[in-house]
């Protein structure tokens, strides 16, 4: 009786969901002309970590297929994926994607799941499946680099300069502004361990309410002095300008700034948060064998190791990391110290837990932005 | 007659353009903020016996053990990924909640209900039945509510949201604070250039003119990161400062990332919405007038008062509402040198359009925004008169 009557019910949704996509394409198709067909379009995040993927996957992969590559730029999240798989209209390919709005979009079914037979295995024949750092194959995403929420000062600003989280937390010892990444992600874990909590009990203590509490309570205290930061180019700007003193970022930015731009910042790898960049490919792609034959060759080690050349971020192959050597245009710079990965940087070291991001992203972000608020 | 369908068949474009483009996507998004059926479409046995329910008594085993067929069924068709997530908005926690127990549900047991409890003790718990009920529900008031810092339960009551969620009220109060200051701002800045230029030379106006709109011309994003470079900490403004002596180097002022930055910039962005309609009207006013009112003996501040100003009035108007609801809207702006205190209503909007995917309830603050702009419309037209306002 009520299945009957959900039926009518669901037709007229869809029909609505439909003419609602049809809207949304619209919006999309002008995006859509420029690509042909045979050119796979590869999202990321631009900036120097763009670069070295063309680098090492776009440049290399485009000589050997003959196929091109149009290289995109996106800010993250599930927005344009959702609208493109929606609106039956999907212009992405491949995509680089944080591991918890991954996980989210393969649930939803906005990802292709990617059979990890189509990885290659190791020089020395070990399958990929043993070859990856754990966690990082996953049903709709391939793991591709390590990177890493740290914190970062001006060397010539701020002399001596901080050693732990706790004096990130610590307004008396070191007063001036801190940025921020205007998320609760990374903040709430470095909160935690800068209120003694150790790094691998983080997330056990931050699903409790008294634990994100306690978290809060800790952001509060320096909160008056916080910059919230969004985009990842804006951290070693906002240190450039001397607009903070201290301020969380992504380490491969950091060194950018400071091996490449000769800026004097440093790296504070004290509570650093560790997560895994994935490859993804939208449901419903136009190049799907391209795309699982892109991200294929992406995963080869020694394409992995080139990738490590160009920015300070960790291969998730082992075999990879152990062919981790020099700077690409600098013979002398050696890349493995700089790595979150270097086992001198990863003393304390709070892996990124994905399920628990997936759990209470929601919940926490909207806490995160009723506290932000609070004015 | 066959000259006014004649007419109104050169206005269908536009009509047809305007319903397809703007007006059917609207309804269908606010749709959205009040239809949500995305439980009720995948979990088709559970959903009736959750609507039978009344909220507050011990859930029955006849409850499990739909919840478990749907639960096996759902994880078969590969769409218990959007249940979950569905259900993860009304119980943090309960994403996994489902996924882990979804992927063991084949193997449960009658009775289910101890089967599912042990599995997960949370099942045990009234709360998640109750947010599963919300969740069930194909029409649901929950978004709204949450828009406007209002919490729906379970057993069918809507409470005050609990103090550490509160957000929104703040954010729309915040909204009409800071677009009011905006559009005084405006006003009290762009009146005098108005004026200015409707009573110069022509040749001269048209330069000064040619100054008002370059800005309008440039990208909102250049302008906007124009100020931060101004006002910054180590911007132009504080340098000019301390090289003046006004401020030591090292207690430079914070100008930008917070409400004084969201303020200057909306400022310099909305002034040519307002000078643009205030020129146009201090255009058409005659000289005569104000010399006439010099000549019968009036001052200078008497004849602007009485009988230059009600003149533009008309041009007040169009300013202040064209400015008002333009600025009520802005997101990126504030985005850029807001801070944490120059938020608006639209950043929240925009983060769940593009961060959470939280769709329904961006849907559901945009539907109360639309009704507060309305209202304060409604209000306007009372205090003063749509049909006195005039755009030039």
């Amino acid at each position: 009786m009520v299945a009957a009557d959900a039926k009518p019910c669901l037709r007229f949704w869809e029909g609505r969901m439909r003419s609602f996509a049809f809207f949304l394409a619209a919006g999309t198709w002008f995006a859509a002309t420029d690509a042909l067909a045979g050119d796979l379009t590869v999202v990321s995040w631009g900036g120097p970590y763009t670069k070295s993927q063309v680098e090492a996957y776009h440049k290399p992969w485009m000589a050997r297929t003959g196929h091109r590559i149009l290289s995109e730029d996106y800010s993250g999240g599930l927005s344009e994926i959702k609208s493109q798989v929606l609106a039956g209209n999907v212009t992405w390919d491949v995509v680089d994607i944080e591991a918890a709005e991954g996980l989210l979009g393969c649930d939803e079914g906005f990802l292709e799941e990617i059979d990890p037979s189509i990885l290659p295995p190791a020089p020395d024949g070990t399958p990929a499946e043993q070859d990856f750092l754990e966690g990082a194959i996953s049903p709709c995403m391939i793991g591709q680099v390590v990177a890493s929420m740290v914190f970062a000062y001006d060397r010539e600003r701020l002399s001596p300069g901080p050693t732990t989280i706790h004096d990130f937390f610590d307004l008396e010892k070191f007063p001036g502004r801190r940025g921020m990444r205007r998320s609760p992600k990374a903040a709430l874990e470095m909160a935690l361990v800068a209120d003694g909590v150790l790094p691998d009990q983080v997330y056990a203590v931050l699903a409790t309410p008294e634990g994100v509490d306690r978290a809060f309570a800790r952001l509060d205290s320096i909160k008056e002095q916080v910059v919230w930061w969004e985009a990842s180019s804006h951290a070693p700007q906002l240190l450039a300008d001397g607009e903070v003193v201290m301020s969380t970022a992504y380490n491969g930015r950091i060194f950018d700034a400071s091996a490449l731009e000769g800026r004097s910042l440093a790296i504070v790898w004290d509570a650093q948060v560790l997560e895994i960049g994935h490859w993804a490919i939208v449901k419903g792609a136009q190049n799907l064998d391209l795309a699982l034959d892109f991200i294929a060759f992406a995963s080869k080690p020694e394409n992995m190791a080139v990738q490590s050349s160009w920015i300070s971020y960790a291969p998730v192959r082992h075999t990879a990391a152990g062919m981790i050597g020099f700077h690409h245009s600098n013979p002398e710079l050696d890349m493995r110290p700089h790595m979150p990965t270097w086992p001198d940087n990863l003393k304390t070291v709070i892996w990124q837990d994905v399920e628990f991001w997936a759990d209470y992203l929601d919940e926490l972000n909207e806490r995160f932005n009723a506290w932000l608020a609070e004015g | 007659m066959v000259r006014r369908i004649r007419a109104l068949g050169l206005t269908l474009p536009l009509l047809a353009f305007l319903l397809a483009a703007f007006i059917i996507p609207v309804l269908l998004f606010l749709w959205q903020g009040v239809h949500d059926d995305t439980y009720a479409r995948y979990m088709p046995h559970s959903t009736p016996v959750l609507e039978a329910w009344d909220g507050v008594s011990e859930p029955t085993e006849a409850m499990y053990e739909a919840l478990q067929k749907d639960l096996v069924q759902a994880r078969k068709d590969k769409t218990i990924g959007k249940v979950a997530t569905r259900v993860n908005r009304e119980s943090p926690g309960g994403r996994s909640l489902f996924t882990s127990t979804a992927r063991k549900a084949a193997r449960l047991e009658a009775p289910y209900k101890q089967a599912m409890i042990d599995l997960k003790p949370a099942w045990g718990r009234l709360e998640t039945w109750q947010a599963l009920r919300v969740a069930a529900a194909r029409y649901t008031p929950a978004y709204l509510a949450t828009s406007v810092d209002l919490k729906y339960r379970g057993d069918g009551s809507i409470r005050r949201q609990e103090e550490k969620r509160r957000i929104h009220l703040t954010l729309f109060w915040r909204t009409i604070e800071i677009s009011a200051l905006v559009t005084i701002f405006c006003l009290l800045l762009g009146y005098p250039v108005a004026y200015l230029l409707s009573n110069l030379p022509a040749r001269r106006s048209n330069l000064l003119l040619i100054l008002v709109l370059l800005p309008f011309w440039t990208s909102i994003l250049v302008r906007t990161t124009a100020w931060i470079a101004i006002l910054q900490g180590n911007g132009v403004l504080n340098d000019l400062f301390v090289a003046f002596g006004v401020i030591g180097d090292d207690n430079r002022f914070s100008m930008v990332y917070n409400r004084t930055g969201t303020l200057v910039a909306m400022t310099h962005i909305l002034l040519p919405f307002m000078i643009l309609p205030l020129y146009a009207v201090m255009r058409t006013i005659p000289k005569a007038y104000v010399q006439a009112a010099h000549s019968l003996g009036a001052n200078g501040w008497v004849a602007f008062w009485r009988v230059y100003f009600p003149q533009t009035l008309a041009g007040v108007g169009a300013g202040v509402v064209l400015v008002f609801i333009l600025a009520t809207g802005y997101y990126i702006t504030p985005a850029l040198v807001g801070g944490q205190d120059g938020q608006m209503i639209s950043n929240l909007i925009d983060f769940h359009m593009r961060r959470s995917l939280n769709w329904p309830l961006a849907a559901a603050m945009g539907f109360v925004l639309l009704v507060l702009v309305m209202f304060l419309y409604w209000l306007y037209d009372r205090v003063s008169g749509i049909d006195r306002m005039r755009l030039g």
